[in-house]
Parts: C-alpha cells; structure tokens; sequence
C-alpha cells in the first residue's frame, strides 16, 4: 500500500537540509578553506599556503589562550561534574516547595551570559559587594583586584561558569536519577545499607554513563567560553591580553581590532582540534547508549 | 515518593508476633517517611544554594532601585533600597534606544522561532513518519553536525552572511540558526514516539500526509513544540557572539549587544547598568517562570543541548 508519493518526504525535509548544507557542512568545509587564505574583512583571499598556520605557533596569545582553556576544563571539571550531582540529589526529593526551589537553581543558566558578566563585574568591582563585605569581615586589607590582575580575573570568569552550569548539568543528572531503579535502593535499604552506602554501590554506577556524559560537555563548554571573559574583562582580554579564550581570539580576528579572516579561521580549526577529542568520547558513549 | 511532610515515621502495619525485637534504629528511615532532622538539613541545604543562585540577581535588582543619593559602596550593604526610585531605568532608556534594541531582539526571536516550528516539524514528520530512500543518511547527517561546536565555523558563517549581503542586518542575525539541526532531531524522536498502527490505519482509510500530520502528527508534539518555542526563544533573546560579529551599526543592535555597549560607555555608574542588566533578565525570567513546567519536562528529553 502506498501512502505517499516519492517526492513528498523530500519535500518536507528540504527547507532543513538547505539549512542543514548552508549553515552547517558548508562553513565546515569553508574554514579548512578560508584557513589557506588571507581573507580580510573588506577583500583579500588569496592562497596563501600554510602561512597562517605558520603565525599560529609564532602567536603568545594563543598560547596563553590554550593555557587559560586548559586551567578553565582542569577547575571546571571536578566542580561542575560532581556539584550538580549532588544537587541534583537534594532536589529530587519531593519535599513541599521543591518546584521553586528547582526553578531558582535553574534561573542562572536562563540569563544571558551578558547580564550574568555585568552583575559579577559589579559584585567583584574593587569597591563592589564582595571585596567590601571581607574587608569588613576583616578577610583582606585592601580590595582585591578580582578584574584587573592576570590571574585573578581567570578565575573570577571560572567561578562565573561554574555558578551558570550548576543548574543546567543538575537537570540532566535530574533525568538521569529518575531512571535509577527505585527497587535497587529499596533492597539496599532494606539490607541496611547507610545512605552514603547506597550513594556509591547504587546511585553512582547506574549514573556512570551520564556522569561520563556530563564531563564530557563540561570539557567541551569550557573549552568555548567567550562571553565571561569578554565582559568580565571588558572586551580586553586582561592585562597584555592574556586572558583571552581561543574563541575569544577568533571574535577579534574576525570582528575585533585585528581584522584577518584567514587567520580567525586557521584560529577555528584549532579550536577544532582540541574540541574533538572529548567530542570523539561522547559520539562512542552515544552509540553505546544507543546500542542498548 | 510520598509527598508528606510529616515528621514521624508511619507507624507500620501490625508486625510479625515474632519479631519482638527491637528494630535497628536505620530502619526508622524506611523509604516513606523521612526523619526530622534530614528534613531540616535538607532544606538548610537547599536555602545555602539558593542564596548562592539567586542572591547575585537581588543584589543587581537592588542596585538598580537604589536612588542617587544612596551610597551603593557601602562596606555594609543594604538589601533594601532606602529611596527605591524607577529613575535609572529611565536613565537607561535615554542613554540607549532601549525599545528599539528590544524590538531588534524580538524580531530575531520571532524569525527564529518560525523558522524552526516550521522547518523542524516538517523534516522531523517525514523523517519519523515517512518511509523514503536514504532515510537513514539524512537522519545521521543532522546527527553529525550536533557534535560540532558552533564557534568553529562562526567566522565562515559570517563570511557566508556577507556574501549574501546580509551582514549588519538582523536577517543574517537569525538566518544560521532559523532551522537548528537539534531542534530537527527533537521533534524526530517526538514523531516517532506515535504508535505505526494509528498510522497505518489512516493510510487505510485513505488519509494523505498533510492530513497524517496535522491530526495524528501535531497533537501528540504539543509539548515537544513549546519546548523548541521556549528554548529558541530563550537562545534568541541572550545571544551575544554571534549578533557581536554580524552587528556593526549600533541602530542594530541586539539588547545583549546593546547593553554591553551601556556598560562599556557607562561603567563608572552601577546603577544604570544593573538597571540594563535588569531590562534584558526580567522577560526571560517572566518567559521561565510562567512556562517552566513545560522546559523542565523537555530537559529531559533533549538533555544535550550543544
């Protein structure tokens, strides 16, 4: 029995894999091109071989770039991958009032990463709420400059990241406990297994692969920050501008003061190449999770 | 779970004559009922981590509202404005064109939006519904670019928006993203979840797609829809890289671009910018709030999100 027409399917899907071709494969495949050239702006695109590639292992900043992005996954991993759970654990409870309890967790992952930046540049302001609140503690002596020094400023955009992805990796660990067998924890208690107990023979291995999971897009995200630095930094990047993302450097290429589309895209595929190999795990985890 | 917040263990059912022993104190926290003190603990638990969420955005609303003769740098802050005043908000709207970059991201969001109930509708229906040659290509071929980071090709993108001469317009703000491969998938797996025999039988009774689709297909996706419609929304409205490298014309400008523009011109006040910050926060909230019973039932099912 014929349902439909041949064509009709593909006319339904074409308008999404134009798109699908336009502004997915295509930008894929011209990076790799664009990367060869010295695109600008306003013209330019002649071949020019490996050059940038080239300039690539002769640029500081990308190597402060790449530092900065190994620190970020190296903080951001532990914190983001066990924090959520855990708290995922207290709001899967059902106690009165959890619903907005959840929603409040939730709410900083909801705001743009833009607001987010301004509210804690003025909460890390020298004279804004936190360095006034442990002067008065009597915590430091004077402000400390959360914004303004190297280091500093790296790790107030970390704590900035961490503080937004609590509740985004929360809901997915959420779903995740909702298919843990409930009769497995029932028997475990049952056999007088202490809470803590049950945490780590039950819970923690039927979570394994979400736990995996879940690392995987921390790794990943960290790896693509841009918007925190930004702001916190002001569109700088920190003193000397060593506190630029690899994203971050491809935004000024290919918008900002330098201006080289070639460039910004040989700055891609770098950013590429270290992204893959996390991506790589989680395709493999998805199969597998598939497979079953 | 039970939803009881009693604090006693319910007394159990008349127990075995010969099990007069006394119980093991762990077994009082049998799996319905919970001990005071966990509760307490638990709810202590929970209020730490919502100041720590939600403390940064009262703290921001509480700076907007203060006045201009309140010191905001005091070493003991104050939570309550003493003089609240509206002033900075108006301040804001002279400083920038507020209302028009509202309209400017509303305007991205609603092309969005559109583009992908449509376009993700009609290629998730053909591709859960609808047995075609090469089905299983096209299915993978929207699988394997979720697993490419977006900043990798933005600056071909942009290249790609210029060539079409829609660079600096909100057009080529909302173009890429106006049928997301994710959302694609999305409403895949939720066609996919209606029963082949439904289906089947209406083939039978010689119904053609568009009427599989509009009285099989979309009332069973309802949610599946709102979802997209919430999160494109939500993407539109706090996009900041992409409209950064497309927008260069400040009468374009997005809210986010703008208010990053407000705080680079005019950091010296807080006020005024946690007045913009609050400008461009509270419809999302609003957005969130009043639809979260939707987002949160379709985490779930689209838990990877980029």
């Amino acid at each position: 029995m014929k349902s439909h027409r041949w064509f009709t399917p593909w006319a339904l899907v074409l308008p999404a894999l134009i798109w699908l071709f336009v502004f997915s494969i295509w930008p894929t495949l011209n990076t790799i091109r664009l990367s060869f050239t010295n695109t600008k702006p306003l013209g330019g695109g002649d071949f020019v071989g490996f050059r940038n590639f080239v300039d690539l292992f002769k640029d500081e900043q990308l190597g402060y770039a790449l530092l900065n992005s190994a620190i970020y996954m190296v903080v951001c991993l532990p914190l983001l991958t066990i924090g959520p759970l855990l708290i995922a654990i207290l709001i899967q409870k059902k106690l009165p009032g959890i619903t907005f309890f959840r929603t409040a967790f939730y709410t900083p992952v909801i705001a743009s990463a833009v607001v987010v930046g301004l509210m804690w540049t003025w909460l890390l302001d020298d004279r804004g709420l936190i360095n006034n609140m442990a002067s008065s503690l009597g915590f430091i002596q004077g402000p400390l400059p959360f914004l303004t020094d190297r280091w500093l400023v790296l790790f107030s955009a970390i704590s900035l990241t961490v503080w937004k992805g609590l509740g985004y990796y929360m809901i997915i660990y959420v779903s995740a406990l909702g298919n843990v067998p409930k009769e497995l924890h029932e028997a475990a208690a049952v056999d007088g297994a202490s809470v803590v107990r049950r945490f780590f023979n039950v819970t923690l291995p039927s979570l394994r692969n979400t736990i995996v999971l879940v690392s995987i897009l921390v790794s990943v995200s960290a790896l693509r920050v841009f918007s925190e630095l930004y702001i916190l930094t002001g569109s700088k990047g920190g003193p000397g501008g060593q506190d630029m993302s690899v994203v971050m450097l491809i935004q000024q290429y290919a918008r900002g003061f330098y201006g080289d589309l070639g460039y910004a895209s040989a700055l891609s595929i770098v950013l590429f190449v270290v992204t893959i190999v996390p991506m790589l795990v989680l395709v493999r985890i998805n199969r597998k999770a598939n497979d079953q | 779970m039970s939803l009881q917040s009693q604090t006693r263990p319910v007394p159990s059912p008349a127990r075995d004559v010969r099990a007069d022993a006394p119980r093991p104190r762990r077994r009082r926290r049998s799996f319905n009922s919970t001990s005071r003190q966990e509760i307490v603990l638990r709810y202590v638990l929970l209020v730490f981590i919502l100041f720590i969420c939600v403390g940064p955005f009262l703290w921001e609303l509480s700076t907007s509202l203060k006045g201009a003769g309140e010191d905001i740098y005091t070493t003991t802050p104050s939570f309550i404005p003493e003089q609240p005043t509206l002033d900075n908000y108006t301040a804001v709207s002279n400083a920038i064109p507020v209302m028009g970059y509202i309209g400017n991201s509303l305007t991205v969001a609603a092309l969005s939006i559109t583009g992908n109930v449509f376009g993700a509708t009609l290629a998730g229906f053909a591709m859960a519904r609808l047995k075609f040659r090469f089905r299983k290509i096209v299915i993978g071929a929207f699988l394997a670019t979720l697993v490419l980071p977006g900043e990798v090709t933005i600056v071909s993108q942009f290249v790609t928006i210029k060539d079409l001469g829609l660079a600096d317009t909100l057009l080529g703000v909302a173009l890429p993203g106006m049928i997301a491969a994710l959302n694609v998938l999305l409403m895949y797996n939720a066609f996919r979840a209606i029963p082949e025999e439904i289906d089947q039988a209406a083939v039978m009774d010689g119904a053609n797609v568009w009427q599989r689709l509009r009285f099989i297909g979309l009332p069973s996706v309802k949610g599946t829809l709102a979802v997209i419609i919430i999160f494109t929304f939500i993407g539109a409205w706090d996009d900041f890289l992409w409209p950064l490298i497309v927008l260069t014309d400040p009468q374009n400008f997005t809210l986010t671009i703008g208010l990053q523009y407000l705080a680079s011109t005019f950091s010296t006040d807080q006020r005024l910018v946690a007045a913009g910050a609050m400008i461009a926060f509270i419809p999302v909230a609003v957005v969130f709030a009043s639809l979260q019973r939707w987002f949160f039932k379709g985490v779930g099912e689209g838990a990877v999100k980029g």
